[in-house]
């Protein structure tokens, strides 16, 4: 019976051990992926032809945009203000304080309208003017929104290389 | 016990009590290091997944937080972060969220109306746009909240406050309630 016993709280101790090895992996992975870089997943129209519609993996790192070096050019990836829980990835226009002139609906009419950013804002547009839903759309978003910025893409390879 | 015998290896010489120490120390700052850096990244995952805490600074939430300006200390709120999940949030819920002016700070205030609910406002009313909600402090007259800059987007909500954990007098669970003024119909 003692036997047994112990070879219980052996079996217990090995898998509290490697449950603990896998806990703590999912916390470097967790790290890594918000505060350093990861490799994310994008589709869509509204990037063309900077990105594909079918698809690309991409590498974004999470460093540049808390240290507030994110600028106009940059393609980033923002938590939608439309829908939180989805993830869109656009070039950022215009910082706070620029005055931004856009095409309102370019397959449709000529209409242009200038806006200023306001502060603690950036203006965001789809590189494909056409078929994109940006600030155009919804206003600047504050900058706070922004997860992180692309740096390069991996997939396809023909495609490989920084954007 | 003078020249205590404590390891003895081939070669027949003795080390002493502290080269036997200082042979040890290499080890044990790499194990602290060890396991200072995987306290670190447990922290950091369970704070930005599970659980933290914050302290409350400014009197925009008189009277649930800091109360008076002459207490010693901030108050400390205990905010849970599984609602940043789903994003659902309700009327009355308190929230932590980045300023949209400034991205550097946090702003805590009440949640008063939901996408799709209308706000009366000095401008008249205000549909609240999906995806976003109008938080207001507690405090009308000492608070700049969405009746200065206007509904803020959910994704900018970094946690949901509980309960005050600190000072211990004023431990209590913080309840959704909708203030009496200016209420979302």
């Amino acid at each position: 019976m003692k036997l047994l016993f112990g070879k219980w709280t052996a079996i217990a101790k090995e898998s509290i051990d490697r449950a603990a090895i896998v806990a703590k992996f999912l916390c470097l992975l967790h790290v890594t992926n918000t505060y350093i870089f990861s490799p994310t997943l994008v589709y869509g129209p509204s990037m063309l032809p900077t990105l594909n519609l079918t698809g690309d993996v991409v590498l974004s790192e999470y460093v540049s945009h808390r240290l507030g070096k994110v600028g106009p050019g940059d393609v980033v990836l923002i938590q939608s203000p439309e829908n939180p829980r989805k993830m869109i990835t656009k070039r950022v226009v215009a910082m706070e304080g620029e005055v931004v002139s856009f095409l309102v609906d370019p397959s449709r009419s000529d209409r242009s309208r200038t806006v200023v950013v306001p502060k603690g804002h950036v203006w965001i547009q789809g590189d494909n003017i056409y078929a994109s839903n940006d600030s155009r759309n919804f206003g600047p978003i504050p900058y706070g929104l922004i997860q992180g910025k692309v740096w390069c893409r991996v997939w396809p390879i023909d495609g490989f290389g920084s954007l | 016990m003078k020249g205590r015998r404590l390891f003895t290896y081939s070669g027949g010489s003795v080390i002493s009590n502290s080269e036997f120490i200082w042979m040890g120390m290499p080890n044990t700052i790499m194990k602290m290091f060890n396991k200072s850096i995987v306290f670190g990244l447990v922290g950091i995952t369970v704070t930005d997944r599970y659980a933290g805490v914050c302290p409350i600074r400014g009197s925009s939430m008189s009277p649930t937080f800091n109360p008076s300006l002459e207490s010693f200390t901030d108050d400390y709120v205990f905010l849970e972060k599984f609602c940043l999940d789903k994003y659902k949030f309700s009327h009355g819920d308190v929230v932590i969220f980045s300023d949209p002016t400034n991205y550097k700070e946090r702003c805590v205030k009440r949640i008063v109306a939901m996408e799709g609910d209308y706000v009366s406002n000095v401008n008249g009313a205000v549909k609240v746009p999906e995806g976003h909600c109008w938080v207001e402090g507690d405090n009308s007259a000492f608070s700049s909240d969405s009746r200065t800059y206007g509904p803020i987007p959910l994704g900018l909500i970094r946690g949901r406050v509980t309960h005050v954990i600190w000072p211990p007098q004023r431990m209590k669970k913080v309840d959704r309630r909708i203030p009496q003024e200016g209420f979302a119909f």
